[in-house]
């Protein structure tokens, strides 16, 4: 049984496509956060699981159970927005148990939630304050509390932490998940923010133009990119795509940049699909914190680079490099020092390369 | 040389520009007295006027103050002298107004709330375009509509009644206040009505009890506003109606023009004060709130 389920779903404004196709499938306890650039269609989708938005297309199943028609009150979910959404009118306690009002639970009960949630979550202080005498962290707190009282099967965040500043968001970003472990609920999490992704999530999904792009754990996310848009958007910098191609010659297989010479011998990489490679144009990828100014490993490859310009970023220093009339960047250590408009030796780290197909950008 | 020779000119300067802020500052008081006084001064005629005998008014001039405090003319305008035929008083008209006022105020304030509500929060398609022709009926002189509002109001057979009244004020106040309103709820979060819908609320629990709570600035701004724009009404309140429905301010002008005798300038100023008052006091009442709820945005939650 999954948790939930979504099938084949599409979705336009008018002629707009916002989400095309969507297949995805989570699993009791996990935390599967949707990520993407704004206008992906993140959000929309979120919004189609709690049923606040319809579906042109496709299916949603809550616990094998279509849903796709059913009222965002009887689909057992609860959601916590980016504005809180906390009734101004209201004090904490009234916001708190207002769903539960609204699905007649009887008063003992109701009681009994508030009291348990509101001791967790540390709120217990603040019930019968107005939301406008809240601060940031406590209003979200609130807003949790409020999804949390009514023990819903999935929880649905929307770009929750968006409106705290950058140390309140830390904050909340571990408290979220020390929530998630300590209650292991389902979560499906919108953000646009990859560090905040990378933190939560058991599961990513990255999105784009309406089509999830890739949707795995963290480590592959970050290691093995389906496509360059996912190579592109995660890490900070982000990967260096190198143009060049492929040469395949008994059985080496190497990469040379456009415009170079040099051979970067690629044998131990892992190919999905092995076949008709030589002279295959690709992007030789490799991250910024995977080229080395020391030698690290002993299959390290080293190459001769100039450095053109030097960012200093306080514990580290972002340096750009030439490649054959290439920009590609690299982090190193602040402590090292270095020469500019100087060629110098570094080491490209092999085990961490991810190639892509020129034409059809995904992963090879 | 050269610093002697500034700060001696910065001295001069600083003279001169204290002496430019004081006659500035004296202009602008005598400029604000000026227009005050133009403002207050016709009120200061209608009121000591209304004070005066008969007498005195003929001998004084306009501007003389009243020998004594003499409320007689005010009861007269509203209570009358008490015979019979061609004795109009304000008294009925007054409650007529009131009869027809505080309803038509309600409804139109409460559904334009409701449009508002519906406009911003419940977008359907097309909504645009209803509120686009619902704001033609800002603009559309109210002479245009008075014959065939005067059909309307006959085959529904309620042409000269208070009702009437209450009906053609409702229905022209309705591009205003939902004018109002939408533009209220539309700083209000939308996701408020999702977190609500979510918990299980529906349309009007939506309404009553997450919006209309916290829509009391914007509120006050309709009331004050279609209060004073159907109270001071004459238009509608002449075509529509007369004889006994009559609204005050048709009562006052039929109370002024249609004197047989000699022309009582003291009870027709403190019958045109009569039907001024009830707009003062909700302006003294709710004034300091119209400005507030004209200019506020977005609602913190």
């Amino acid at each position: 049984m999954k948790t939930l389920k979504i099938e084949e779903l599409s979705k336009n404004f008018g002629t707009t496509e916002v989400l095309r196709k969507i297949n995805l499938e989570i699993d009791e306890g996990n935390f599967l956060v949707l990520l993407g650039p704004s206008g992906c269609g993140k959000s929309t989708l979120l919004n189609i699981i709690a049923g606040l938005e319809t579906i042109n297309e496709g299916n949603v199943f809550i616990d094998d159970y279509n849903v796709s028609k059913v009222e965002p009150k009887d689909r057992n979910i609860a959601m916590v927005f980016q504005s809180y959404a906390l009734y101004p009118s209201m004090n904490v306690k009234e916001n708190m148990v207002f769903g539960l009002k609204q699905a007649k639970t009887s008063k003992e009960k109701i009681e009994e939630q508030l009291e348990k949630v509101s001791t967790f979550l540390q709120v217990d202080k603040l019930l019968e304050r107005k939301p406008s005498q809240l601060s940031g962290g406590q209003r979200q707190r609130v807003a949790i509390g409020r999804a949390l009282v009514r023990e819903p099967r999935i929880f649905l965040f929307d770009e929750p932490l968006s409106n705290l500043d950058a140390k309140l968001r830390v904050e909340m970003r571990r408290e979220i998940k020390k929530l998630h472990q300590q209650l292991k609920t389902t979560v499906v999490y919108v953000t646009h923010d990859q560090t905040e992704a990378m933190s939560l999530g058991t599961k990513i999904a990255i999105m784009n133009h309406g089509v999830i792009q890739q949707n795995d754990t963290p480590e592959n996310i970050y290691n093995k990119p389906s496509n360059t848009f996912v190579a592109d958007f995660i890490g900070s910098p982000s990967m260096n795509l190198i143009k060049g191609k492929l040469i395949e010659n008994s059985n080496n297989i190497s990469f040379i940049a456009d415009g170079s010479t040099l051979e970067v011998p690629i044998n131990n990489y892992d190919f999905i699909e092995k076949s008709d490679l030589n002279n295959k144009e690709i992007y030789f990828g490799i991250r910024p914190e995977h080229i080395y100014f020391k030698k690290l490993n002993e299959e390290d490859f080293d190459i001769n680079l100039r450095a053109d310009l030097s960012e200093y970023i306080g514990h580290e220093q972002i340096v750009t490099l030439d490649y054959s009339n290439q920009e590609i960047l690299a982090k190193f250590p602040s402590t090292i020092k270095i020469e500019l408009e100087k060629e110098m030796k570094l080491y490209f780290d092999l085990k961490h390369t991810s190639l892509f197909d020129f034409k059809t950008k995904e992963r090879l | 040389m050269q610093d002697n020779y500034q700060s001696s000119s910065y001295k001069e300067l600083e003279q001169k520009s204290k002496y430019t802020n004081i006659f500035l500052r004296w202009f602008l008081y005598f400029i604000l007295i000026l227009f005050a006084s133009y403002f207050i001064f016709p009120l200061y005629v209608m009121v000591v006027t209304s004070l005066k005998t008969m007498e005195e008014i003929r001998q004084g001039t306009l501007l003389t103050w009243p020998s004594s405090l003499n409320f007689d003319s005010w009861l007269v305008a509203w209570g009358g002298r008490g015979y019979g035929a061609g004795d109009t008083f304000l008294r009925p008209y007054f409650w007529n107004s009131i009869k027809m006022v505080v309803p038509a105020v309600f409804f139109s304030t409460f559904i334009g709330a409701m449009t508002g509500y519906v406009l911003t929060k419940w977008r359907f398609k097309g909504d645009q375009w209803v509120f686009l022709f619902l704001l033609f009926g800002c603009f559309i002189p109210f002479q245009a509509i008075l014959l065939p509002m005067a059909r309307t109001l006959g085959t529904l057979g309620i042409s000269n009644s208070v009702v009437g009244l209450v009906l053609v004020h409702t229905v022209y106040g309705i591009p205003f206040t939902t004018l109002f309103f939408r533009n209220y709820y539309i700083s209000v979060p939308t996701e408020l009505v999702k977190a609500a819908r979510i918990d299980g609320a529906g349309f009007f629990k939506i309404f009553f009890k997450i919006l209309l709570p916290i829509s009391a600035p914007i509120i006050v701004v309709t009331v004050i506003w279609q209060f004073t724009q159907i109270w001071n009404d004459f238009l509608f309140g002449s075509t529509f109606s007369f004889g006994e429905a009559a609204p005050i301010q048709v009562a006052l002008n039929n109370m002024v023009l249609s004197s047989t005798s000699v022309k009582e300038y003291n009870v027709d100023m403190a019958s045109a004060i009569i039907a001024g008052i009830p707009t003062l006091i909700v302006y003294v009442l709710a004034g300091k709130y119209f400005i507030r709820g004209l200019t506020s945005g977005a609602v913190k939650g």
